[in-house]
């Protein structure tokens, strides 16, 4: 970027950036967790519950708020998902839980689950209180390749039913999306870390860190070498727009710059346009555009190639967008990036009719999603680009299952993808003891 | 707006609403400060001989509250006034003196010989109160002396301690009664046969709040120690009116008139006392929690009830009354089937659990595959649960019917009423 003067750092004061890039939704103090927590009706099979991909009990832990049960109350949590902390924040609960909340039919407000979720997890990880115990140990051992929230809700649930794991990590951080991928405002103060720190204190799961599959070490290896193979690969490329111009300098993929942004510690030392536009319409999207807003970009446009109800982005994203300064286009598909050394301006076609728009560009992130990194795996069975799996998230493969963004017919959220990793882990279990019984 | 101005024993005030013999009523200053707010009399809180007695300098007040902190229920360990007594009776004077339309009440504990009453009751009633209460109901301090509660409890010493007070009283006299008993009627019988123009109930329930969840000590405590305290606030409401309803009832004592006392939070709550034959109430626990102000609802929603109905304060007194009675009288013929209103249930599925769980299993949870709360007639047993728990205000209510049989029992409905004492079942029944 060092072509355009337009882009650099500096933009917004540290104090400012603090500021941009605190909380954005501050925990409950008790007061309000004990109000809140009254608004519960304690619903029978409740519909939060039904809507939660990890089928958390929603009454019944915040029934333990209610009487100052935190521990029991996050021992609920994170039975069902061990990442609940970083759930709680991350989480579009309102499409999924509080969507669910009969209180909405009732007075148009649902109980505010995913701020009582933190309120009742936040203390455990505070203290790092073990709540689980390991069952004694089976000798058994499993890979998990991926360490993002698929592969490390795997390897605790297998932890917790007494077998060894060893995750390999292509970063040298885990986390995957949770520490990479996430806005920053959405789970400060390291979070991610935190919660992975007191999920890998049950022992028994080894870490190896920047190793990648097909590179380092390949699926038939591991498949001689341990007892069961779980695939959490996430989505590793960035899709191409297919544009001219897409090479310019200046042309960014999202997802690059938001882990950059992420490991960024000051944040006001990092490259910001002055004209930015963001190409998309899922969270990635909502992501980089308010972030580059929060760093002090003067105009942040995202613009869609469908309508507000085709985004992926929920409507509470495209809010937060709109409130943070971004302007939302909708149907303009992108022609061609101008520029010449570096990126100027981009050009749309506005869909179903002839008109075209044009807006100035010193920065185009690109956000029209990812991709999983096939290569070498080419022997399972997949479905656009996704590994099929049955509802234990076997794969076609003997021994090798499969979680998270990386199989098919997935919502790519977090929350989908520690569920994928806990029934996987549940279902390794089982053929692993059929075999020590059989 | 509907008149509100009361006789009570001949006693009049503004408006039925009296704040009862309590910390409220302790002095001058609290006192001035609620006939500002409207109140429409007092229960001076309760004198007895000098030297004043002491009161603890700790906890003396505790709650029972909701989650966000509303006060359900109030318990306190205070006894009578520590304040010398002429202190009490100079202000007292001097109240009566500024606000001649309110009603000052005394209330009075004095130990169980005569010559107390006759010696302080005179002194008392020349600063010009308008009658009597005597306290013979505190469940706390005063009762291990031999006083309060310990005199309520026991329907002869009611008696005696009437009659003296009687005697040594020109102003009408109250009974003010303890709810530590099997039942209210006794004691209401002895107060009247004292000589009682009233009664006045309920003072407050024995009760401990808690326990300390650190120490494992009961909570409060005084340097460690606690004892029981009073209940009350609006959890002992429906305590006071059975209390209230049974004096009301009874053949015996339903020509004395009742000062209600429980609970009295709203104006609704003051409907109740009044229906279940209160011809004025008082009040305490409401303002210690919220201050004297509440009396501005207290009043106008009275009032603007009453209009609604078109009903005057004293035609509303005891009208309920006639409804109350023994379980041996209801009509077992009689059948109710609770009714979901599909358009206002909010699918909480409380409703069905509970049934489910702990009553007749009469509520569905799923219909046609689809999550949806229906009576089932054919179980339903009208107990009212479901309604009881329902969050939703109208959402499930009760269905007579008159017609037809009821697909539970399979039995025709009747128009005939059938009492436990005519039913057959009963081997006692009364047969003609």
């Amino acid at each position: 970027m060092a072509g355009n003067s337009k882009i650099r750092s500096g933009r917004l004061s540290k104090a400012e950036i603090d500021v941009n890039f605190s909380d954005l939704h501050p925990p409950l103090t008790r007061s309000e967790a004990l109000i809140e927590a009254d608004r519960c009706y304690f619903c029978y099979d409740a519909p939060c519950t039904t809507a939660c991909p990890t089928g958390i009990d929603i009454p019944v832990f915040i029934q333990k708020i209610r009487s100052d049960n935190l521990r029991g109350s996050a021992r609920t949590i994170l039975s069902e998902n061990i990442m609940g902390g970083m759930c709680a924040r991350v989480c579009p609960t309102e499409v999924l839980c509080e969507e669910a909340c009969v209180r909405n039919t009732h007075e148009e407000k649902p109980v505010e689950i995913g701020l009582l979720q933190r309120y009742a997890t936040d203390p455990v990880f505070e203290r790092n209180e073990q709540l689980f115990e390991r069952a004694p140990p089976s000798g058994r051992t499993v890979a998990v390749v991926g360490g993002g929230p698929a592969g490390l809700s795997c390897a605790h649930r297998l932890a917790v039913l007494g077998h060894d794991v060893v995750v390999f990590n292509r970063h040298s951080k885990l986390g995957g999306l949770n520490e990479y991928g996430i806005a920053a405002y959405k789970a400060i103060n390291d979070f991610a870390q935190t919660e992975i720190g007191y999920l890998l204190s049950i022992g028994g799961i080894e870490v190896r860190n920047n190793v990648t599959l097909g590179v380092d070490f390949n699926l038939d290896d591991l498949r001689k070498e341990y007892d069961a193979v779980f695939l959490g690969l996430g989505l590793a490329m960035s899709n191409k727009l297919g544009v001219e111009g897409e090479n310019l300098e200046g042309v960014i993929n999202a997802i690059d710059y938001i882990a950059k942004l992420r490991q960024t510690e000051d944040k006001s030392t990092l490259p910001v346009g002055h004209d930015v536009v963001v190409i998309g319409g899922g969270m990635t999207a909502i992501d980089i555009a308010v972030q580059s807003k929060r760093l002090g970009a003067e105009h942040v446009h995202m613009v869609y190639r469908r309508g507000p109800e085709q985004m992926s982005a929920s409507v509470f994203e495209q809010a937060l967008a709109q409130t943070s300064g971004v302007t939302l286009h909708h149907w303009a598909n992108p022609g061609r990036i101008l520029g010449d050394d570096y990126v100027t301006g981009v050009e749309f076609d506005i869909n179903g009719t002839d008109g075209g728009m044009h807006l100035d560009a010193d920065v185009v992130f690109i956000a029209i999603g990812q991709k999983m990194d096939a290569s070498g795996l080419n022997a399972l069975t997949m479905d656009s680009g996704r590994f099929v799996v049955d509802e234990d998230h076997r794969t076609s493969m003997d021994k090798v299952w499969a979680g998270g963004d990386c199989v098919a017919g997935g919502d790519d959220l977090t929350v989908s993808a520690v569920q994928h990793g806990k029934l996987a882990a549940i279902s390794i279990d089982r053929t692993l003891r059929k075999k020590n019984h059989g | 707006m509907a008149d509100l101005k009361t006789q009570f024993l001949g006693i009049s005030s503004p408006n039925p609403f009296w704040l009862a013999s309590a910390p409220p009523t302790d002095k001058a200053y609290n006192v001035n400060r609620a006939f500002e707010a409207g109140w429409g009399g007092v229960v001076w809180k309760t004198l007895g001989e000098d030297p004043p007695i002491v009161n603890v300098s700790g906890p003396r007040y505790s709650s029972l509250m909701s989650n966000d902190r509303r006060v359900i229920g109030f318990n306190n360990i205070e006894l009578i006034t520590d304040r010398p007594l002429q202190t009490n009776l100079d202000e007292i004077r001097q109240v009566k003196k500024d606000w001649p339309d309110r009603a000052v009440v005394a209330s009075v504990m004095l130990p169980m010989n005569e010559a107390s009453w006759a010696k302080y009751l005179p002194m008392i009633e020349d600063t010009g109160v308008d009658g009597f209460e005597l306290n013979f109901g505190c469940p706390h301090g005063m009762s291990e002396r031999g006083m309060g509660a310990a005199v309520g409890q026991v329907p002869e010493y009611i008696q005696m301690a009437t009659e003296w007070a009687k005697k040594a009283a020109s102003v009408p006299v109250i009974v003010k009664l303890t709810p530590n008993v099997a039942s209210s009627v006794p004691p209401a019988i002895a107060a009247m046969n004292g000589g009682a123009d009233a009664v006045s109930l309920i003072n407050t329930i024995n009760s401990i709040m808690r326990v300390d969840y650190d120490s494992l000590t009961m909570y409060p405590t005084t340097d460690g120690m606690g004892t029981h305290g009073g209940y009350c606030g609006e959890a002992v409401k429906p305590i006071a009116l059975n209390m209230v309803a049974e004096i009301a009832r009874n053949k015996e004592t339903r020509a004395l008139p009742i000062s209600g006392i429980g609970g009295i939070t709203n104006w609704r709550d003051a409907v109740d006392f009044f229906a279940l034959g209160a011809s004025n109430v008082q009040v305490c626990t409401a303002a210690m929690v919220y201050g004297f102000r509440i009396i501005e609802d207290l009043t106008d929603g009275l009032s603007s009830f009453l209009d609604d109905k078109q009903l005057a304060l004293s035609e509303l007194i005891g009208k309920a009354v006639p409804s109350v009675t023994d379980w041996q009288y209801l009509n077992l013929n009689y059948v109710e089937k609770a009714v979901i209103n599909q358009d206002l249930c909010i699918q909480c599925g409380r409703c069905h659990v509970v049934c489910e769980d702990t009553s007749h299993q009469a509520i569905t949870h799923t219909v046609d595959g689809v999550r949806r709360f229906e009576v089932i007639d054919a179980e339903c047993v009208g107990c009212n649960l479901c309604v009881s728990v329902c969050p939703v205000d109208s959402c499930i209510s009760m269905r007579r019917l008159t017609t037809g049989t009821d697909p539970r029992t399979g039995q025709p409905i009747s128009d005939e009423k059938l009492q436990w004492t005519a039913h057959p079942n009963n081997p006692m029944r009364k047969t003609d």
